[in-house]
């Protein structure tokens, strides 16, 4: 009989050893099944997680990656703390890049300086906007956030579709659903030339050091930990769970509205049928593997936006299918958890001891 | 320094003895979707292993397939430049600004874009004529309904796919002027869950055949369960109902990037070139005919397809109405390429108004 038994007190290193060991049990998992496949495992290793960022272009083509995935995890993490789950920061990253970038589409020639901070506050407060439809019904008519917040996905994504079809559509584009492109006042600033790193990757820095000071230094960081961990005793200190669903929402949605922005205004340079490849939902993964913890998260979703790179260049390199990306994610993940029981549990043999 | 040279000589050593491989010319192609076993990105593999049949030895192949639309295509594309490949096929129209973002920092590679409209002195575009291949359809199709209802699954209202439905009712109209299409909309190029619900409206309504533009076999499937007749794309998708399959719409890219990788191995490739090749070329196929088929109509479509090769037959020379009744093009004048480019109305015998 094999049993688990809850330990007393987990040890405080290995919860954050926890991470580092998943990665070391994915490397090794991962040279097994390069070398079942009959590839040399340590060339692919190496083709999977060095070669993409064994240069200048490549490392910022991976901060580059990392970015929307750690703006939109760093927000959601706040929620999740807090019993806040929303599914929907995918949606509300479309909204941000949409009314961003329906600024920029309708200023086209602007050359103002101040183009690119209004487009900034425009798309945090777009995704803002989407978070606060399921922060209303879930306030005011107790409806589920998960479902709310899921379903306003697939209608912000179905909004954009319909403006680059229409409105918002190149008129000297032949009629292909795509807007003009953005003037130059509309694009963010680059942080080194011949790469498309820009600003906002610093900007995401700071953000993960905002939100590690307000979810460890102020009153409403607290508020939320103790709203998630006991709502009970939350009810008898007096917190008022509305105002820690409605700041959870608001700070996820703004986040992701941010990170669509810095998507158009960065490296796509336009409005487009589809701007995220789903970031909103990796950035769920890249929450809890980071221990919704801001730094963890920044590490995280560097790791998984390398996962990406390294499936390109394995492709590329040795023509393994895109699976392997997939595959990749999911051990992480996998060993991630499994982790986290052995941490929290001991493994027994035998049977259960009698009470004396 | 002395042991620093000895591992560098046995290294050069090593890699000598691949020094064939340094030769070889190296060729990588991005796909849009998964390879599958049928499609649009299936039929573009099938001519990269035409290439690699034809060239062997000399050529180097490589793909990465399900690159999203957007920066991470930029990204893919990049990494091909900079890894010294040589050729770069970009087979999906959202790649267009991407791939001559790349290609203006990589003047001696040689680029080539499918379906899009910019070109530059290291980027050449390509398209198939699927229209003529849509217009022999719609022949089979106005013979073969007896409902005079005939279906269509689309993907994006786009001009290339206007253009296709189009052609189709072109040739509907040609052999029955009472059959009408009727379209609906999936906004998405591969999605067989929304494909089948569109193909089952439109049995619902009444279809006896149908038609599609998208990547899933999903609507022939639909077909052969209501035992109704259905037409293909991109592959023979006789396979997934062989009994309601009446032909397809086959595109052969073989030929096309087998010439083009021919010039650059003779170093007689140049950019901006524009080709837009169909039945004559062999780029545009029919698949074999159902045995539902009778003869009279195989030969009618033999006889139109000889037309269309010799020049003798376009199906958007005038006079032709839109589904308005608004005369667009003059009696003896023929849609020109650019108009083509941009088609933004229906034809005379489609059901309905196209979004914008």
């Amino acid at each position: 009989m094999i049993r688990f038994e809850p330990r007393l007190a987990p040890s405080r290193v290995m919860v954050y050893g926890a991470p580092i060991l998943a990665v070391c049990f994915t490397l090794v998992a991962g040279a097994m099944l390069f070398s079942a496949l009959g590839y040399d495992p340590l060339n692919s290793l190496y083709l999977f997680f060095i070669q993409p960022i064994s240069d200048s272009y490549g490392l910022t083509e991976l901060f580059l990656k990392a970015t929307p995935l750690t703006l939109c995890a760093v927000g959601l993490a706040v929620g999740f703390r807090g019993n806040v789950w929303n599914i929907g920061a995918e949606g509300q990253l479309t909204m941000g890049a949409i009314v961003s970038g329906a600024i920029a589409v309708t200023w086209y020639d602007s050359t103002s300086m101040f183009l690119l901070p209004i487009m900034i506050i425009a798309g945090v407060l777009g995704g803002m906007a989407w978070a606060a439809i399921p922060a209303f019904l879930k306030t005011r008519f107790h409806a589920n956030e998960i479902l709310t917040s899921l379903m306003l996905t697939y209608v912000a994504t179905l909004f954009l579709g319909y403006l680059v079809n229409g409105p918002l559509r190149n008129p000297e584009g032949f009629n292909f659903p795509e807007s003009r492109m953005f003037g130059d006042a509309a694009l963010l600033p680059l942080l080194f030339d011949e790469s498309r790193l820009h600003i906002g990757a610093l900007i995401t820095l700071f953000v993960v050091l905002l939100g590690w000071f307000i979810m460890s230094r102020t009153l409403i960081g607290f508020q939320v930990k103790v709203v998630g961990l006991t709502p009970l005793a939350a009810n008898y200190a007096g917190f008022n769970p509305k105002k820690v669903i409605w700041m959870s929402l608001m700070l996820g949605g703004g986040l992701a509205g941010l990170a669509g922005m810095f998507e158009v205004a960065g490296p796509i340079g336009q409005l487009q049928p589809v701007i995220s490849p789903g970031y909103g939902f990796t950035a769920i993964i890249v929450a809890f593997l980071g221990r919704l913890h801001p730094i963890g998260i920044l590490l995280a979703g560097t790791l998984v936006a390398l996962s990406y790179l390294g499936g390109e260049t394995v492709q590329m390199e040795l023509s393994l299918p895109l699976a392997v990306t997939g595959v990749f994610q999911g051990m992480l993940l996998f060993f991630l958890l499994a982790c986290d029981v052995l941490i929290n549990y001991r493994v027994v043999l035998g049977f259960k001891r009698k009470a004396a | 320094m002395g042991k620093l040279k000895a591992v560098l000589a046995a290294a050069t050593l090593a890699l000598g003895a691949t020094a064939a491989q340094a030769e070889q010319t190296k060729i990588g192609f991005v796909y849009v979707s998964p390879i599958g076993d049928a499609g649009y990105t299936y039929q573009h593999d099938l001519g990269r292993k035409a290439i690699e049949e034809e060239f062997g030895d000399k050529i180097k192949v490589s793909f990465v397939e399900s690159v999203a639309e957007g920066p991470d295509s930029e990204r893919v594309i990049m990494n091909y430049a900079k890894n010294g490949y040589d050729m770069v096929f970009a087979t999906s129209f959202g790649y267009m600004n991407p791939t001559l973002k790349v290609a203006k920092k990589f003047p001696k590679v040689a680029f080539e874009h499918a379906t899009g409209y910019k070109r530059a002195k290291n980027v050449n575009t390509y398209v198939a004529r699927f229209y003529e291949g849509r217009y022999l359809a719609g022949l089979v199709a106005g013979k073969m309904t007896t409902s005079n209802v005939i279906g269509y699954v689309a993907a994006f209202p786009i001009p290339e796919v206007v253009r296709g439905i189009n052609a189709f009712t072109r040739g509907i109209r040609e052999v029955n002027k009472d059959a009408q299409v009727r379209v609906i909309w999936t906004n998405s190029w591969f999605d067989p869950g929304k494909e089948r619900e569109a193909a089952d409206t439109l049995i619902g309504q009444g279809a006896d055949v149908l038609n599609m533009h998208a990547d899933s076999p999903a609507t022939i499937q639909a077909a052969a369960d209501a035992g109704v007749y259905a037409i293909g794309y991109n592959s023979d998708l006789s396979k997934f109902g062989p009994k309601a399959q009446l032909t397809s719409t086959v595109t052969n890219w073989a030929p096309y990037y087998v010439k083009r990788v021919t010039e650059v191995l003779e170093g007689k490739w140049e950019g901006n070139q524009d080709t837009w090749d169909g039945l004559k070329e062999g780029m545009v196929e029919m698949a074999p005919f159902n045995d539902a088929v009778p003869q009279d109509v195989r030969d009618l479509v033999e006889k139109a397809k000889q037309d269309i090769i010799a020049g003798t037959l376009h199906p958007f020379a005038g006079p032709i109405n839109d589904n308005e009744g608004k005369e667009r093009v003059a009696a003896g004048t023929t849609m020109t390429d650019g108009d083509l480019l941009g088609f933004n109305w229906y034809v005379e015998g489609v059901v309905g108004k196209l979004p914008n």
